[in-house]
């Protein structure tokens, strides 16, 4: 592994959570743009120091201190027992300093994905508590289990399933608990204000800066493709030689799944939807990102172009059947694409030394933890915070926007003042 | 309905570690893993309907 090279991938990183900012300003309504951008940076604020100060404690590295337990004779390395703000690491030029780097910016990643469902009626300080929560034991436990020598990353040393669970640049640490967050969030906020009429039925509420959209996704794939190398030199010792594979693998299945996208959008609807479209580019980029360095180009054009496809009817499905307010498509995006692409990277790796059903068994077991055990975790601790602090916004705040409800000011005061022209009047 | 699907799904995550941790012919395996995972997606669907709104004249 080169050392400058993965920092330098590792300084790029923080592209992908701009991108995605940016996305989410832009898919939430006018009114509610500032707070959604400042929301976006007291998470990352939240993220950093939290993790730093006790989530590296359970995430841990590869071969750190850990809490190990024999239970039918096999080690199941459950979680990392590292010293309180990272004491113990050496900044030295070892890999465990890039790992801590690279976890660093990856909570931030995960936990910013929330804040696009939360959007327009997600209190800030409801909203730095619950990302405290991620940072501090969420993400850093699923992070310990995949990538730093947990029981996930250990299913092939310990039961011989392939190379143990796959999942080179956070298809499942960071999309999946970001994306499963969002969910969570999504259930306990309920729908904006005239998002669903009393009869159930879903209003449309589009964004309201599609091009701040599509300038997100740009950014994000310079992120995405650093993402997926970094992940890769970290975690399974892969060399720079590797990178031009990454690369052209992370831009193709994007391509693919923006191409799906504009595809199914153009069949349904008539015209390509633009929000959608850049919906399906990250999905395409969350998909990539578990096996970008163990796939062939042509499985990354198939994992793109499910992942762009299968996005499109999920966010329908979610908001027109289940009444899940979106309004990035944030879960369908970060968890679905996410799931795909964990279970993908099982029938697709082409690395020798991976057998076939043991690695797909393996991404399964590692499917069957997000939804098993790490669902209920993040469900639980956030209706717990929500019982202390309620996490939605008073009907007033819900009618004013959440710019003058919690800033004072709006995003654009000099611009026209939007009614409520989505509403029922 | 909330109750038990979030049940379902911490039940669909024992059975599949719990098939790894214990059994060791792999068919057996696959087939408690994906026994777990059907129960988690039962558990999820209970989940997700538990929140979903109901229209008013089911209210």
């Amino acid at each position: 592994m080169s050392f400058v090279f993965c920092l330098l991938c590792i300084l790029l990183l923080p592209l992908a959570t701009a991108g995605l900012a940016l996305m989410h300003q832009g898919l939430g309504r006018s009114r509610s743009a500032a707070h959604t951008m400042v929301a976006s940076l007291c998470v990352l604020a939240v993220a950093s120091i939290v993790f730093i100060s006790f989530g590296f404690c359970t995430a841990g590295v590869n071969g750190g201190p850990a809490h190990t337990f024999l239970i039918a004779g096999n080690p199941w390395n459950l979680i990392a027992a590292e010293r309180p703000f990272a004491h113990g690491i050496p900044f030295d030029g070892t890999p465990s300093a890039l790992v801590l780097c690279f976890q660093f910016f990856t909570v931030g990643l995960a936990a910013i994905i929330p804040v696009s469902t939360g959007s327009d009626r997600w209190r800030l300080g409801p909203m730095c508590l619950s990302t405290a929560l991620l940072a501090a034991i969420t993400f850093p436990l699923f992070t310990h289990w995949a990538w730093c020598g947990g029981w996930l990353s250990q299913l092939g040393v310990n039961f011989g399933l392939g190379a143990g669970f796959l999942d080179a640049g956070g298809s499942s640490t960071i999309q999946v608990i970001g994306g499963l967050t969002a969910l969570s969030l999504a259930w306990i906020l309920g729908g904006r204000r005239g998002k669903y009429s009393d009869d159930g039925f879903a209003a449309a509420i589009p964004g309201h800066n599609i091009v701040l959209v599509l300038f997100g996704c740009l950014l994000a794939l310079i992120g995405w493709i650093a993402l997926n190398s970094a992940g890769t030199m970290l975690f399974y010792a892969a060399t720079p030689a590797l990178i031009p594979k990454i690369l052209l693998n992370t831009v193709l299945s994007a391509s693919a799944s923006c191409l799906a996208a504009v595809f199914v959008t153009r069949m349904r609807y008539g015209k390509p939807d633009a929000s959608l479209i850049a919906n399906g580019w990250i999905a395409g980029l969350v998909a990539s990102s578990a096996s970008s360095a163990f796939v062939s180009l042509g499985s990354s054009l198939f994992i793109g172009f499910v992942a762009g496809a299968g996005v499109m009817y999920l966010v329908e499905f979610l908001e027109l059947k289940l009444h899940i307010d979106d309004p990035g498509g944030a879960i369908s995006v970060h968890a679905g694409a996410g799931l795909w692409g964990v279970s993908a990277a099982g029938v697709f790796s082409t690395l020798p030394t991976l057998s076939g059903r043991g690695q797909l068994l393996a991404q399964i077991i590692g499917i069957a933890a997000l939804l098993g055990f790490m669902l209920p975790l993040i469900h639980g601790l956030n209706l717990l915070l929500n019982v202390f602090v309620k996490q939605r916004v008073d009907s007033d705040g819900d009618r004013q926007g959440m710019d003058v409800r919690e800033l004072g000011a709006g995003a654009y005061p000099e611009f026209v003042v939007h009614g409520d022209e989505f509403l029922p009047r | 309905m909330k109750l038990v699907g979030v049940f379902l799904l911490l039940l669909g995550g024992m059975i599949a570690v719990t098939a790894v941790a214990l059994l060791r012919q792999p068919s057996e395996q696959t087939y408690f893993v994906l026994a777990g995972v059907a129960f988690e997606a039962l558990g999820l669907t209970l989940l997700a309907r538990g929140y979903a709104l109901p229209p008013r004249n089911a209210r």
